[in-house]
């Protein structure tokens, strides 16, 4: 048998191109995003949207998950997604400590003066 | 023959599973899971970049040039050289290793000046001030809130931290690929399949790192006369 038949890697240099193609698309069009007057959670939810998408491409064409076996993607995919979600657990406290900071201060930290020379 | 082609000579027995019940090496396997882990070190690090930008005053630094052109063409590059390690790949699978190295090299070519460029733009940072835990004095100035509140000194800080620890993932990848390139004829497909998995993945992370720290912190305005 031949051992290179086995070795078969799916996917053309066509498809590759294609993929490299959009890639870059997307990368312009949030270099292009960067320049529009947007609300700051529309702006991550778009942005992070196309970075998720830059990702899938990325990890299904080029790492070339796809092309195996069901049983690895859903050893490796669900629980990778479960333990980022869980990180957003400590996200709520960052509006906490915002809102403590600078509450009661008038005005910006400025060094202290030195000490003056008896 | 590699350990994924002989997989699929065992007899699926019990679950279903056989001896390989992922139809990949044990290698690759490891591989998958060492990316995984370093995943999650990422995604920690950005969280904690994202916990810290939410509850701080956060300045917006970077100009189009050099900052945007540089972080720009730097991205260019890392995509380019995904789709050059992926024909390496499958002209290995072809069982063409002359044109595998070639490839493989083209790769680290890109890699190598996404780290020049990425180098650059650090120096010109560094050179107008910025430190770990301390911002330029102008930027202070300029992104003092008009209540008071000072922009936060961990900017610098997150921004060296993740930028670095990619740039270090990229060098890594570079080493690697040249000991493959180097030794291609002796390895087996697989393990050039491996090294392309780990290259790819240092691209996957920079496709996260580009938009959350440098588009989101375009000098829109000018604030800082660029």
């Amino acid at each position: 048998m031949n051992a290179h038949a086995d070795e078969h890697f799916a996917g053309s240099n066509k498809l590759f191109t294609s993929v490299w193609v959009w890639l870059v698309v997307l990368t312009l069009v949030e270099i292009f995003l960067a320049y529009k007057t947007l609300p700051i959670h529309i702006m991550l939810t778009i942005l992070l949207g196309l970075s998720v998408i830059k990702a899938a491409l990325i990890v299904a064409y080029f790492m070339h998950l796809k092309f195996e076996r069901l049983s690895l993607i859903l050893t490796v995919v669900p629980m990778l997604v479960v333990c980022i979600c869980l990180l957003f657990v400590f996200f709520p406290d960052s509006f906490r400590s915002s809102e403590l900071r600078y509450k009661f201060q008038e005005s910006a930290p400025v060094a202290p003066a030195p000490a003056e020379e008896p | 023959m590699s350990t994924e082609a002989r997989a699929g000579h065992f007899p699926a027995i019990d679950w279903n599973g056989g001896a390989f019940p992922y139809r990949v090496g044990h290698r690759k396997l490891g591989m998958w899971l060492f990316i995984v882990s370093d995943s999650l070190t990422f995604s920690a690090l950005l969280m904690g970049y994202a916990y810290l930008r939410a509850s701080n005053n956060w300045p917006t630094p970077f100009p189009f040039y050099p900052s945007i052109v540089f972080s720009s063409v730097m991205t260019f590059c890392l995509l380019s050289s995904s789709l050059t390690m992926v024909f390496g790949v499958s002209a290995s699978s072809k069982g063409d290793k002359a044109k595998a190295r070639k490839w493989i090299l083209a790769t680290i070519f890109f890699g190598l000046a996404f780290i020049v460029l990425h180098l650059i733009e650090w120096n010109h940072l560094i050179s107008e001030g910025l430190r770990p835990f301390y911002l330029p004095e102008h930027w202070a100035k300029v992104f003092t809130l008009a209540d008071g509140t000072p922009p936060t000194s961990l900017f610098g800080a997150t921004f060296f931290a993740i930028t670095g620890l990619h740039m270090f993932h990229v060098a890594t990848g570079a080493i690697y690929l040249l000991v493959v390139a180097a030794r291609v004829k002796k390895l087996k497909h697989e393990d050039i399949e491996i090294s392309g998995l780990y290259w790819h993945f240092v691209d996957l992370v920079w496709m996260f790192v580009f938009p959350l720290i440098y588009i989101m912190s375009v000098d829109m305005h000018g604030a800082l006369g660029h």
